[in-house]
C-alpha cells in the first residue's frame, strides 16, 4: 500500500469512529426502556406490564459492597441476605448491587447513580461510606440510606450494626475447651472498637470455661488481605496459640491453622469447607432479618431515620453454626446454653467485675455494661496480651 | 509475510491516526468480549461511552474523574518528552494529599475560603519535595529515576497508612484510620451547585494552555524536548541535562501533588488511607495515548475517565464486573504501543523467498532487510 | 527457640516467592530487557494455577500452567519491545495493569471454589533434627527448588557459555549481533523463561502459600521481585538472600507484634523499599561501579542493522 492510500485509511478509520459514535448515541436516545428492565444484576422478575390489576410499582433496593461478592465473608454474607430479601418480597422489590466499591470518592458516585436508577432505599456495607452516604443523603430527601456500622445518621439515613461480639464470645467458649496450650490467637483487621471488643468477648467466653487461658493479638491493618492474613495466623502459630481467632474476612487464618493441624474458627460466614479437620465452627452474621425488617418498613411507610439498630443473637442476626464433631458434647452443650441465654436476654456478656489487662477495673462486680459504653471499647480485658493500636486514643 | 520497514520519515497520519486505531481495536475486543459474556454489544459499548457523557451530571462526574488524571498526565508527558521516566507519580499523589491535608487540618472555625489556596499550594510543594528526592538521587549517585520514584510509591503510601492510623488518627473517629472531616471553608469551591465538579477543572484547562506554551513557545521547553530526543545533539548545544531533569522532575512532581491536593480537599474532605487510587499510573497511559501532547492528554484523560466510570456502571446496569477497567486500560495501552511501530514503521508483504530481485536497472538489491533475525 | 525456628521456616516460605519470580526478571534484565508487568503477569498465573489445580486436583500441573500463562504474557511483551521497540516501561506497566484487570475477571468463578487439602512436605530423617529439622526442612519442594535454581542460574551466568552470550547481549547487543548472535531470538526466549518462572511463582502463591484465589492477592510482591533484582545488584546468590530478606520482614513484622513490640507496623512494611533505594544510591553513585554491576543495556532500543 502506499503511503497516501494509508493516509486515506486512517482516514476512514477515524470518520468510521465517530460514525459509530453517532450510531451510538442514537441506538441509545431509542433504546430508553426502563433501564432496570434489562439489568441482569437483579434476579428478581420485574412486575410485568400484562398485569391486569394496577400493580405498585416494585420497591428498587440497591447494595453497595466494599469487596466482591465471592469472598466467602463479609460480603458474602450481605449479598445472601440480599438474596433473602428477594425471596421474601417477590415481584414486590428489584435487587441490585455494586461490588468493590471503593471507601473514598468514587463511593458518592456510586450512591448518586444508584438513587438516579430509582432506587429508593440504598445499603452501603461498610463504615467507609458514612460521609460519601450522609452527602447524598443530605441532597436526595427521598431515598432511604441504610448504613452499616457507622455512627452518623440523617432524617433519611439511619445506621444498623450486627452484635458480633456474640458470636466472638460464643466461639471463645469453644475456643477456650479445645486449647491444649491455654493460648489462643487472634488475627485482628483494623483496630476499631467493634474489632477490639471481639477480641475481649472471644477471650471472656474462652475465660468462662479456662481461667488460665491468654489471647495474643496480631493486626493486619486491613479487612482482607489473603496472604497477609496467613502471614499473620502463622506467627501466632509459631507463638503457640493452637486455637485462633479472625476478624479479618477471608479463610486464609482457617486454611492455615488446618495446615498447620491446629484448630480455628469461620468469620462472617460459614466457612466449615474451607478446611473441615480445622474448623471448629464459624460465627456467622445474618444480616437477612434486618433486611427483611428495613425492607418492610420502607413497603409499609413506617421506616424512620436518626435510629440505629443493633441485632444480635436474639433477632436471629448471630449465631453459631457448624459446631465440629470434635467438639465434646459438653461443650458443645454449653454453648448452646449460652445461645439460648442470649436469645431470651437471660445471659449477659458483659457484667462486671471485668478488669482490663492493665489491671483496672472497668466494670464493678454485677454492673451491665450498655450499648454506649460497649461502643467505646478502647481496652484490652485481662488475659489478651499487649497494647491496643494508638493507645486507644 | 509480514515485514516493517522503516519509513523515510515518521508519519503524521499515524501520528493521530494511532491513537485512534488502538482505541478502535480494543472497542472491537470489547465488543467480542461483550459477546462473549452473553451481554449486549451495543449496551456494553454505550454504557462506556454514551452514559458517562449523557446528563449535566454525568458530565460533571467525568469532569472530576478526568481532572487529576489530566493534572498528572501534564506533568509527565513533560518528563517523558525530557526522556526522564517518572513512574512514582503515585506516590507524588499521596504525599500531595498529605502536605494539603496538614495545611487543611490548620483550618479553625473562623477561617475564610482563601485557605483553599495554600492548601493546594502545599499539595504542590508535597508532590515537588517527593519528586525532588528522585532527582537528588538521580542528579548526585545516578539512580535510576524508575526504580527510586517506584519504591518511594510505596514508600508514600505507609507514611499515609502511619498518620492516619496514627498522630493524624481522627479523636472522635471511633479508632478508624482517618483524619477529621475537613472543614468547609477549605473544600475547593464547586463550579456550579449541586454538582461535584470544582474549580480544579478550570485550573487543569488552565494548565494545559501554560504547558502548552512551554513545551511549543519557550526556550526552555524546546530545551527539554531536545535533550529528550537526542541527547548527544542537547549536549552539544550546551542545553543542561541537569536542569532539564530538575525542571521534569518537580513539574511532574507538583502537578501530581496538585491533584492529590485537590482530591483530598475536594471530593474526598479528608485523609484516608484510601486516597491512593491508581491515578498515578493511570496518567502514564493517559500521557502516551495522549501522544505527550498537553491538547491531547486532554482527550485521553476523558476516555480514561469513561472507562473507570463506565467500569462501575457496567457493574449495575449490566451486571459485568469491574474488573473490565483494567483489562480495558491495560489493552488500550498495548495496542497503542503497538500502533505507535506504524509511525515510523510500514508493513509490507513480502515473498517468503525472495529470490534474485527483478533486473531492473533502477532496483537496489535488498540485503540490508535480511539479517539472521526471526 | 521453637518459635525462632517457625519463623525462619516462615521466612524461607515467604523468600520463595520473592526468590523465584525476582529471578525471572533477572533473567530479563541481564538480556538487557525490563519487564515491569511482573505483576500483572503473577496474578494471571496465579489464577491459571489456581483454576487448574481446581479443575484437576494436580499441584504440578497447576505450577506447569502457571508457568505457560506467565510465558504467553511475556512473549506478547517480548514481541513488542524486541520487534516493535516499544517503549519497555510503557509496554510493561500495560502488561501489569491489564493482568491485573484480567485475572480478577478470570477468577470471579473462582473465588468460592477451595483445594484439596495441601500436601505436607518433610524431609525424612533431617526434619527431625533439632531446631534445623523444623526451620529447613519441612519445606514444599518449591522452597528447595528456589536454592537450586539460585545454584543453577549463578552457574548458567558465570560458567556457561550460553550465560555469557546472554550477558554480552545485555551488556552491548550491538556487539553480539555484529558477532552474528540472533540478539533478538534470545532475547525473547529470555523474556519467555523470566516469564515462566515469575508465572510458577504467581503459582505457588495462590496452590500453596494461601490456597485460594482472590483477586489482587500478589499484592505488590511482583514491584518487590523487581526492586529485589537492583537490590541484589543482579546477581543469583544476592536475589536470593535478598528475598528472604525482604520475605522476612513481615513475618518479623507480626511476630514482633505478638511479642509485645509496638513499632508502628507501616515503618516496618517499607524496609524492604527504602534498603532497594539505599542499594540503588550505593551501587550507581560511581560511574565504573554501576557498569561493573548493572547490564549496561537495559531498557534500551535494540536496531539492528541500524
Amino acid at each position: 500500500m502506499t503511503s497516501s492510500s494509508k493516509r486515506s485509511l486512517m482516514k476512514l478509520a477515524g470518520w468510521s469512529a465517530l460514525a459509530a459514535t453517532a450510531a451510538l448515541v442514537g441506538c441509545g436516545k431509542k433504546e430508553e426502556t426502563p433501564p432496570a428492565a434489562a439489568a441482569p444484576a437483579s434476579a428478581a422478575p420485574v412486575a410485568a406490564a400484562s398485569a391486569p390489576a394496577a400493580k405498585p410499582e416494585p420497591l428498587k433496593i440497591a447494595f453497595a459492597y466494599v469487596g466482591p461478592v465471592g469472598d466467602g465473608g463479609w460480603t458474602f454474607a450481605h449479598d445472601n441476605a440480599r438474596k433473602a430479601v428477594e425471596k421474601e418480597f417477590g415481584d414486590k422489590v428489584v435487587t441490585s448491587f455494586v461490588e468493590k466499591v471503593p471507601e473514598a470518592a468514587d463511593a458518592e458516585r456510586v450512591f448518586r447513580d444508584m438513587a438516579s436508577q430509582g432506587n429508593k432505599l440504598i445499603f452501603g456495607t461498610t463504615f467507609g461510606y458514612m460521609e460519601p452516604m450522609l452527602k447524598v443523603a443530605a441532597d436526595l430527601k427521598d431515598v432511604k440510606f441504610e448504613h452499616a456500622t457507622g455512627y452518623k445518621q440523617a432524617d433519611n439515613m439511619r445506621t444498623y450494626d450486627s452484635r458480633t461480639y456474640e458470636g466472638a464470645y460464643m466461639a471463645g467458649v469453644i475456643a477456650g475447651g479445645m486449647t491444649k496450650s491455654n493460648t489462643l490467637g487472634v488475627v485482628g483487621s483494623i483496630p476499631i472498637p467493634e474489632v477490639i471488643r471481639n477480641i475481649n468477648s472471644f477471650t471472656l467466653g474462652a475465660q468462662s470455661v479456662n481461667p488460665k487461658v491468654k489471647t495474643k493479638v496480631v493486626w493486619v491493618n486491613e479487612w482482607f488481605n489473603p496472604p497477609k492474613e496467613t502471614e499473620a495466623a502463622q506467627s501466632l502459630l509459631n507463638g503457640g496459640a493452637d486455637v485462633l481467632f479472625q476478624n479479618t474476612d477471608s479463610s486464609a487464618v482457617l486454611q492455615t491453622a488446618g495446615k498447620a493441624k491446629k484448630y480455628a474458627f469461620g468469620w462472617d460466614s460459614d466457612m466449615s469447607a474451607y478446611s473441615p479437620e480445622a474448623h471448629l465452627a464459624s460465627s456467622v452474621i445474618n444480616w437477612g432479618p434486618y433486611y427483611i425488617k428495613a425492607t418492610k418498613d420502607a413497603l409499609e411507610g413506617t421506616w424512620k431515620g436518626n435510629e440505629g439498630s443493633w441485632w444480635g443473637v436474639k433477632e436471629g442476626a448471630i449465631d453459631i453454626v457448624s459446631i465440629s464433631d470434635k467438639v465434646p458434647a459438653e461443650l458443645k452443650a454449653k454453648v448452646e446454653s449460652v445461645k439460648a441465654g442470649l436469645k431470651d436476654g437471660s445471659y449477659v456478656i458483659w457484667k462486671g467485675p471485668i478488669a482490663d489487662n492493665a489491671g483496672k477495673e472497668v466494670l464493678k462486680k454485677d454492673e451491665v455494661a450498655d450499648d454506649k459504653w460497649l461502643g467505646g471499647v478502647k481496652f484490652y480485658v485481662k488475659g489478651v496480651e499487649g497494647k491496643v493500636p494508638g493507645d486507644g486514643k | 509475510m509480514l515485514k516493517l520497514e522503516a519509513r523515510p520519515a515518521p508519519s503524521k497520519a499515524m501520528s493521530i491516526g494511532s491513537p485512534l486505531l488502538a482505541l478502535a481495536i480494543t472497542v472491537v475486543i470489547g465488543v467480542l468480549l461483550f459477546v462473549a459474556l452473553g451481554k449486549d454489544p451495543v449496551r456494553g459499548l454505550q454504557v462506556f461511552f454514551v452514559e458517562p457523557v449523557k446528563s449535566a451530571y454525568a458530565l460533571s462526574e467525568l469532569a472530576m474523574k478526568a481532572t487529576p488524571l489530566l493534572l498528572i498526565a501534564l506533568g509527565l508527558s513533560v518528563c517523558f518528552r525530557s526522556n526522564v521516566w517518572n513512574i512514582g507519580a503515585e506516590g507524588q499523589f499521596i504525599v500531595g494529599a498529605i502536605f494539603a491535608s496538614g495545611v487543611a487540618m490548620q483550618a479553625g472555625p473562623g477561617t475564610g475560603g482563601w485557605i483553599v489556596i495554600p492548601v493546594l499550594l502545599a499539595g504542590v510543594l508535597g508532590g515537588m519535595v517527593w519528586a525532588g528526592i528522585v532527582a537528588l538521587l538521580r542528579d548526585r549517585f545516578n539512580a535510576s529515576e524508575i526504580l527510586v520514584s517506584l519504591m518511594l510509591v510505596y514508600v508514600a503510601d505507609m507514611v499515609l497508612g502511619y498518620l492516619v492510623y496514627g498522630p493524624w488518627k481522627d479523636p472522635a473517629g471511633y479508632n478508624f484510620p482517618q483524619t477529621i472531616t475537613f472543614l468547609k471553608s477549605t473544600q475547593v469551591p464547586r463550579l456550579v451547585q449541586g454538582f461535584r465538579v470544582n474549580v480544579g477543572v478550570l485550573v487543569a484547562l488552565g494548565l494545559v494552555v501554560a504547558f502548552w506554551v512551554l513545551l511549543f513557545r519557550t526556550y526552555a521547553g524546546f530545551q527539554l524536548q531536545v535533550g529528550g530526543l537526542a541527547p548527544a545533539a542537547a549536549r552539544y548545544a550546551g542545553f543542561s541535562s541537569r536542569k532539564a531533569l530538575w525542571t521534569a522532575l518537580m513539574l511532574s512532581g507538583g502537578m501530581a501533588g496538585l491533584a492529590g491536593g485537590l482530591e483530598a480537599a475536594g471530593p474526598l474532605g479528608q485523609l484516608t488511607p484510601h486516597v491512593p487510587a491508581g491515578y498515578g499510573f493511570a496518567a502514564i497511559i493517559v500521557a502516551f495515548v495522549g501522544r505527550l501532547h498537553p491538547v491531547g492528554v486532554v482527550f485521553s484523560a476523558i476516555l480514561m475517565s469513561m472507562f473507570y466510570i463506565g467500569g462501575e456502571l457496567a457493574q449495575s446496569r449490566l451486571g459485568l464486573p469491574k474488573s473490565l477497567t483494567g483489562v480495558f486500560q491495560g489493552l488500550l495501552l498495548f495496542t497503542l504501543l503497538a500502533c505507535d511501530t506504524l509511525i515510523h514503521y510500514r508493513i509490507r508483504w513480502r515473498a517468503a523467498h525472495v529470490h534474485a530481485p527483478k533486473p531492473t536497472p533502477v532496483s537496489t538489491p535488498t540485503p540490508a532487510t535480511t539479517p539472521k533475525e526471526a | 527457640m521453637e518459635s525462632f525456628a517457625l519463623l525462619l521456616a516462615a521466612t524461607f516460605n515467604a523468600g520463595t516467592v520473592l526468590a523465584i519470580a525476582a529471578l525471572g526478571l533477572l533473567i530479563n534484565e541481564r538480556a538487557g530487557i525490563v519487564n515491569l508487568g511482573a505483576e500483572g503477569l503473577m496474578l494471571v498465573a496465579a489464577i491459571a494455577g489456581y483454576a487448574t489445580a481446581v479443575h484437576t486436583g494436580n499441584d504440578w500441573l497447576a505450577f506447569g500452567a502457571g508457568a505457560a500463562a506467565g510465558a504467553l504474557l511475556a512473549a506478547a511483551f517480548g514481541v513488542l519491545v524486541i520487534w516493535l521497540n516499544t517503549n519497555q516501561y510503557a509496554t510493561g506497566l500495560a502488561l501489569s495493569l491489564f493482568g491485573v484487570g484480567f485475572s480478577a475477571f478470570a477468577g470471579i468463578k473462582y473465588t468460592q471454589e477451595k483445594l484439596t487439602e495441601r500436601p505436607h512436605f518433610e524431609v525424612p530423617f533431617l526434619a527431625d533434627i533439632p531446631f534445623i529439622g523444623p526451620a529447613v526442612f519441612k519445606q514444599h519442594p518449591m522452597v528447595y527448588f528456589a536454592v537450586l535454581l539460585t545454584i543453577g542460574l549463578a552457574w548458567f551466568f558465570y560458567r556457561s557459555r550460553a550465560g555469557l552470550v546472554l550477558r554480552a547481549i545485555g551488556e552491548s547487543p550491538e556487539s553480539a549481533h555484529a558477532l552474528g548472535y540472533p540478539v533478538r531470538r534470545i532475547r525473547l526466549i529470555a523474556v519467555m523463561v523470566g516469564g515462566a518462572l515469575c508465572g510458577v511463582a504467581g503459582a505457588y502463591i495462590s496452590v500453596i502459600y494461601t490456597p485460594l484465589w482472590v483477586e489482587g492477592m500478589i499484592a505488590g510482591k511482583g514491584w518487590i521481585a523487581l526492586a529485589l533484582t537492583t537490590f541484589a545488584t543482579w546477581r543469583p546468590a544476592r536475589v536470593l538472600l535478598g528475598a528472604y530478606l525482604f520475605g522476612g520482614v513481615t513475618m518479623l513484622q507480626f511476630h514482633l507484634q505478638g511479642e509485645g513490640v509496638q513499632v508502628p507496623s507501616q515503618f516496618l512494611t517499607m524496609l524492604p523499599y527504602v534498603a532497594t533505594i539505599v542499594v540503588l544510591v550505593l551501587i550507581s553513585r560511581n560511574a565504573n561501579f554501576i557498569k561493573v554491576n548493572m547490564p549496561a543495556s537495559i531498557g534500551k532500543p535494540f536496531f539492528p542493522g541500524s
